[in-house]
C-alpha cells in the first residue's frame, strides 16, 4: 500500500515538471519586449473601464454552499456501498434513509428559491 | 534519522510552513492557496499512514469543497483585490504569550504519553481498511447510529445556511 | 514469451536485478524504477495528447463539412508539432497587476491535474500505473485539483472577464459534481469495490452500459461538464466574454491549458470505457475459448483500451461540435433540480435491486437491471412533457391577477 502512494507521489512530481520544461524553453527561445500597451489588460480592444474588480455575484457562494453538504453526503456514501454485498437488505434501508435526510434538505433548498439564478 | 523520520517530516514541514504563511501573508487569496497546501500536506500524511480513503477524501472534500468556499468568501467580502492595513495589533504579546503557554501546555501532555517515542504498531495482516469501514458504518451494533445521525446534521447545516442566506421570509 | 504476456513486470524486474548487482539499497531501486515507469507513462500521455490535437481538427472539420489541415505532412499528421513550434516561440506576456507566482501556477496545475489521472488508468490487466483501491474517488480528487488551477488561473490575470470566467467556470464544475459522484457510486456497488481494475474484471459478463445506461448518461453529461466543453462552454464563450478565464494567457501558457483540456477529455472517455463498457476486457467471456485466448494478451488489452477510449472521446467532440452553448442559469438548474433527484433516484434503484435480484440467474439480473432504467427513464420523460405542458398552459393563458400591473 505504502508502494502505491509513493508512485502516485512521484506521479505528481513529474506531472509538475512536465509542463514547467516548455515554459522554460519559451522563456529562452520567446522574444521579451514588453512595453505598456501589450501588458495591458484586455478589454474588447478599448481601454480599461474602472477597477479590476467585479462584483462578485453571491448565488455562487450558495452553490458552492450546497456542494459542500451533498459532497460530504456523497463521500459518506462510499464505504455504504462497499459494504453491500456482505449484509443483508437491511443495509440498503439505512443507505435510503441517509438519502432520504438529505434529499429533503435538497426540496427545502429548491421551495425557498435558493437554486434560483437571479 | 531513518527514512521513515524524513517521510514524516517532510509534509509535517509543509504543514507547519503553510500555517505559519496562512497568518503571515500580506494578501487574503494567498493566505487562502497556503491553507489548500497545508490541507495538502495533511492528506500526504494520511498517505503515508496507508489510510488512503481519507487521503482521497481529504483532497476531495477540503481542497475541493471547503477551500473553493473559503476562497469563494474571500472574494465576496474584498472591495478591493490588493489588500491594506496593519498586519498587527497594538496589544500583540498578550495572545502570543497564552499561544506559548498553550503550545508548552501541549507538549509535556504528548510527551507524558506512554506510546510517545515507539513506532507506529503494524497493522494487522490482511486488513482490508476500506471494507472494515463500511462494514463499520453499516453494522447494527457498530456505527450504524452515528452515520444516519450524521446526516441530520448535514440536513441541519444546510437548512441553517439557507435560513441565513434568505432571511426570514416564508 | 513472458515479455510478450507481462511487460511491465519483466522489464522491471530485469533493472531490479540489475540495479541490486550494482549494489544500490532497495528502496532507492524501488524509488529509479518508479520515476524510469513513470517517465514513460507520462512520455506516451503527452505524445498522445499532440496526437489529439490533430484529431480534434480533423474530426471538427469532418463535422463542419471541410477538409482540417492537410497541407503539412500526410494527412496534415505534422500540423501539431508546428502549433507546437508556434506556441514556443510567441512572446510571453504578463499583464500589469498579475500575479506572477499565481499567474504561472494556473497551467501548470491545470495540467498536473489530468497527468496524475494516468497514474491509476487501467490500459490493460498487466499494464497500469498502481492498483489504487480508492481509484474512483481519485478521479474526483484530480478534478478538484483542476477546479482550483482554475481559479488561481482567473484570479491571476488581474482582468475582470477572466474572474467573471473562473467563477462560472468552477460554479459549473463544483455544481456537477455532485451527479458524477453519485453516479460513480453505481460501478462500485455492481462491481463490489472502489478499484478500477476489478471494476473492469467484474464487467467481463456484461457491460455496466448494459446494466445502467441512465448512469453512463448521466456520467457522460457530468464529464462533459467538468472538462468545460461545449455544451458546457461558458468559461471560453467566445462571443460573450472572449476567452474567459485564460484571455490573458499568450503562448505556451495558453497552449498548455488547450492541450490539458484536450487530454482531460480523453482520459474521461478512457474512464467512461473502464467504468461502463468494459475498459480492456468485456468481451462476454468469448476470451476464455481456445481461440480466442490471445486476447487475454497484455498488447492487445492495451489496443482494445485505447479504441474504446478514442471512441469515448470521439463521442465527447462530437457532443461538442453539435450543439449550442447553454445558458448559465439553465445549465445550473439543469443540474440542481433535474440531473442530481435523478441521478440519486438511480443510484437508490441500483443498490435495492442489486440486492433482490442477486437471486437470480446471469440473463435475469441484466434485464432486470436494464428494465428498470427503461422505466426510470420513462417516468422521467413523462414527468418533463407533464412540466413542459403546465410551462406553456400559463404562458398561453396568463391569469388575469398579472396583466393588471
Amino acid at each position: 500500500m505504502q508502494t502505491n502512494w509513493l508512485y502516485i507521489g512521484i506521479f505528481l512530481v513529474i506531472g509538475i515538471i512536465v509542463p514547467i520544461v516548455p515554459l522554460l524553453f519559451s522563456r529562452l527561445v520567446a522574444p521579451r519586449k514588453p512595453n505598456p500597451i501589450k501588458q495591458s489588460t484586455y478589454e474588447c480592444g478599448i481601454e480599461t473601464v474602472g477597477d479590476s474588480w467585479v462584483q462578485f455575484k453571491a448565488q455562487y457562494y450558495i452553490y458552492a454552499l450546497i456542494f459542500l453538504v451533498f459532497d460530504v453526503e456523497t463521500v459518506f456514501l462510499f464505504p455504504w456501498a462497499l459494504s453491500l454485498k456482505q449484509f443483508p437488505l437491511f443495509v440498503v434501508l439505512e443507505g435510503i434513509l441517509f438519502i432520504s435526510i438529505l434529499v429533503t434538505g435538497l426540496v427545502f433548498a429548491w421551495r425557498r428559491g435558493m437554486l434560483e439564478w437571479a | 534519522m531513518t527514512v521513515d523520520r524524513i517521510i514524516f517530516l517532510v509534509p509535517a514541514a509543509l504543514i507547519l510552513g503553510s500555517a505559519v504563511m496562512v497568518v503571515i501573508t500580506r494578501k487574503l487569496i494567498h493566505a487562502a492557496l497556503w491553507l489548500v497546501a497545508a490541507l495538502f500536506g495533511v492528506a500526504i500524511l494520511y498517505a503515508i499512514l496507508q489510510a488512503s480513503f481519507l487521503a482521497v477524501v481529504q483532497v476531495v472534500v477540503y481542497i475541493g469543497a471547503i477551500a473553493i468556499l473559503f476562497i469563494f468568501a474571500v472574494m465576496l467580502t474584498r472591495r478591493e483585490m490588493l489588500d491594506k492595513g496593519a498586519q498587527t495589533r497594538s496589544n500583540w504579546w498578550l495572545p502570543a504569550l497564552l499561544g506559548l503557554l498553550i503550545l508548552v501546555g501541549l507538549v509535556f501532555l504528548i510527551i507524558g504519553q506512554p506510546a510517545f517515542g515507539q513506532p507506529a504498531a503494524a497493522l494487522p495482516a490482511g486488513l482490508d481498511a476500506l471494507r472494515s469501514l463500511g462494514t463499520a458504518l453499516v453494522s447494527p451494533d457498530a456505527f450504524v447510529l452515528p452515520f444516519e445521525v450524521a446526516s441530520v446534521l448535514l440536513l441541519a447545516a444546510l437548512v441553517g445556511a439557507v435560513y441565513i442566506a434568505t432571511g426570514n421570509k416564508e | 514469451m513472458p515479455f510478450l504476456n507481462d511487460p511491465v513486470n519483466f522489464i522491471s524486474g530485469w533493472m531490479r536485478s540489475l540495479l541490486f548487482g550494482w549494489g544500490l539499497p532497495s528502496g532507492l531501486v524501488t524509488v529509479i524504477i518508479y520515476f524510469i515507469g513513470i517517465t514513460v507513462l507520462v512520455m506516451f500521455a503527452m505524445v498522445l495528447d499532440i496526437f489529439l490535437v490533430w484529431v480534434e481538427r480533423k474530426v471538427v472539420a469532418r463535422f463542419q463539412d471541410r477538409l482540417g489541415p492537410n497541407r503539412i505532412g500526410p494527412f496534415g499528421l505534422i500540423q501539431p508539432f508546428a502549433d507546437i513550434i508556434k506556441l514556443v516561440i510567441k512572446e510571453d506576456i504578463t499583464p500589469t497587476g498579475a500575479d506572477k507566482l499565481l499567474f504561472n501556477l494556473g497551467p501548470v496545475l491545470a495540467i498536473a491535474s489530468v497527468i496524475i489521472l494516468w497514474a491509476i488508468l487501467p490500459i490493460s490487466s498487466k499494464i497500469f500505473g498502481v492498483d489504487l483501491n480508492v481509484a474512483v474517488l481519485y478521479l474526483v480528487a484530480a478534478g478538484a485539483l483542476g477546479t482550483l488551477s482554475i481559479i488561481v488561473g482567473g484570479w491571476a490575470s488581474n482582468n475582470k472577464y477572466a474572474l467573471l470566467g473562473a467563477f462560472r467556470m468552477v460554479a459549473n464544475m463544483v455544481s456537477y459534481e455532485i451527479p458524477m459522484v453519485v453516479v460513480l457510486l453505481i460501478p462500485t456497488i455492481l462491481a463490489n469495490s472502489m478499484s478500477v481494475q476489478d471494476i473492469t474484471q467484474a464487467q467481463s459478463g456484461m457491460w455496466f452500459a448494459v446494466l445502467s445506461p441512465l448512469a453512463l448518461l448521466i456520467f457522460l453529461i457530468s464529464a462533459i461538464a467538468e472538462l468545460g466543453r461545449s455544451p458546457f462552454d461558458l468559461n471560453e464563450a467566445e462571443s460573450e466574454i472572449v476567452a474567459g478565464f485564460h484571455i490573458e494567457y499568450t503562448g505556451m501558457k495558453f497552449g498548455l491549458f488547450y492541450a490539458g483540456e484536450l487530454l482531460h477529455a480523453f482520459t474521461f472517455g478512457g474512464f467512461i470505457a473502464v467504468l461502463f463498457f468494459g475498459g480492456y476486457g468485456g468481451f462476454f467471456g468469448l476470451e476464455k475459448l481456445g481461440i480466442f485466448s490471445w486476447l487475454n494478451n497484455s498488447f492487445v488489452q492495451a489496443v482494445v483500451f485505447l479504441a474504446k477510449a478514442m471512441f469515448g472521446y470521439w463521442v465527447i467532440m462530437w457532443i461538442k461540435y453539435s450543439m449550442p452553448r447553454i445558458r448559465i442559469d439553465h445549465m445550473l438548474t439543469f443540474n440542481w433540480k433535474f440531473l442530481t433527484p435523478l441521478s440519486l433516484v438511480v443510484l437508490v434503484n441500483t443498490a435495492v435491486l442489486s440486492k433482490v435480484l442477486s437471486g437470480l440467474p446471469g440473463w435475469g439480473y441484466v434485464l432486470g437491471m436494464f428494465l428498470s432504467n427503461l422505466i426510470i427513464g420513462y417516468i422521467t420523460v413523462e414527468i418533463l412533457r407533464a412540466y413542459g405542458r403546465k410551462q406553456r398552459k400559463t404562458e398561453a393563458n396568463p391569469s388575469p391577477q398579472r396583466l393588471q400591473n
